[in-house]
């Protein structure tokens, strides 16, 4: 079991390259800040290093900042051999948000990122099937999640608004 | 009106009115598709179970809307799936009736503002008989909701068209 401290130590030590941040200084877990075309690598590294081993991921959802124009992804990771967990987060550019994806390592990904993508337009580089999930399939008025997002009049002759 | 409550003197011959014979042979025996959205729709099923006994009425699930003469609205519409309902809606063959029922499918319920994804009420669709209110409506709503409808019916003739 390894504290966020340690984990972050590992992965400066063995991407000593990359851009890697720890925000530990809120009430919440630390969170780990990664670059966004960088994800995939790291979170492959993070899976398979014998002392790290987070082989699940709990969860992935997109947050969008408009003040500071920028669209992140959070991961929260658990390794439930070794019982200790990490927050990633990727931030992106909010006129093209870009993020590797981490299908390739954790299956579970495919649909978290799908949603993503469906609410807030993420795009999801090198992800086998990039559609929208729970929104219809011909939705045109953007993506619902973001903070400008403002409903359509119609959606096939339908009145949406109350 | 029931025809069975009465008592009958002479022999075996009942005259009523064709209207009401056939009137009361349809609204005795609403057949519903068996069709659910939300958490309306886990009222509905225990409705449908034996405490609440939908089946008393004569509702019977179907499983294709050709054979149903009605459809429960049973919870949230989604946009995407309005256009589902209103499929499975023009599939279903004259004479059908509609109920919808709860918050949601009223008038979008708690979503009516933030909703992005939601229908703000069934009634843009397709028109709508007997509304339930309730969030979810408790069975016995829903059975008097039924009741409405049943009582609906009994007062339709058969002559002038009604909507």
């Amino acid at each position: 079991m390894k504290k966020a401290e340690e984990i972050f130590q590992i992965l400066k030590d063995n991407f000593p390259e990359s851009n890697l941040e720890l925000k530990n200084d809120q009430p919440t877990e630390a969170i780990l800040i990664a670059p966004p075309l960088e994800i995939d690598k790291i979170s492959l590294f993070l899976r398979d290093s014998s002392e790290l081993l987070f082989d699940s991921l709990m969860n992935l959802s997109g947050v969008d900042d408009p003040k500071a124009l920028l669209l992140s992804v959070y991961y929260h990771l658990e390794s439930t051999k070794l019982k200790h967990k990490i927050t990633l987060k990727v931030s992106t550019d909010r006129n093209k948000p870009e993020v590797s994806t981490v299908t390739e390592v954790w299956k579970g990904a495919d649909w978290h990122e799908r949603e993503a993508y469906d609410l807030f337009g993420i795009i999801f580089l090198n992800h086998p099937d990039l559609r929208r999930i729970l929104m219809p399939y011909d939705w045109d008025a953007g993506y619902p999640l973001r903070k400008d997002y403002e409903n359509p009049e119609f959606y096939q002759g339908m009145k949406v608004p109350y | 009106m029931g025809f069975l409550d009465k008592e009958f003197t002479d022999g075996n011959i009942v005259i009523a009115k064709a209207e009401d014979l056939f009137n009361w042979a349809r609204l005795s025996s609403l057949w519903q598709v068996s069709f659910g959205l939300a958490c309306c729709a886990i009222e509905m099923m225990a409705t449908s179970a034996s405490h609440y006994d939908f089946d008393r009425f004569g509702v019977i699930p179907r499983p294709s809307p050709r054979h149903a003469d009605f459809i429960i609205i049973s919870g949230t519409v989604t946009l995407k799936m309005a256009t589902r309902i209103k499929r499975l809606y023009e599939q279903m063959p004259d004479p059908k009736y509609i109920i919808s029922m709860g918050s949601c499918s009223n008038c979008g319920g708690p979503y009516w503002e933030h909703g992005y994804h939601v229908l703000k009420g069934i009634d843009r669709v397709i028109p709508v008989d007997v509304y339930v209110p309730g969030c979810p409506p408790r069975p016995e709503a829903l059975l008097e909701g039924l009741i409405k409808l049943q009582e609906k019916i009994r007062n339709e003739s058969m002559i002038k068209k009604s909507a």
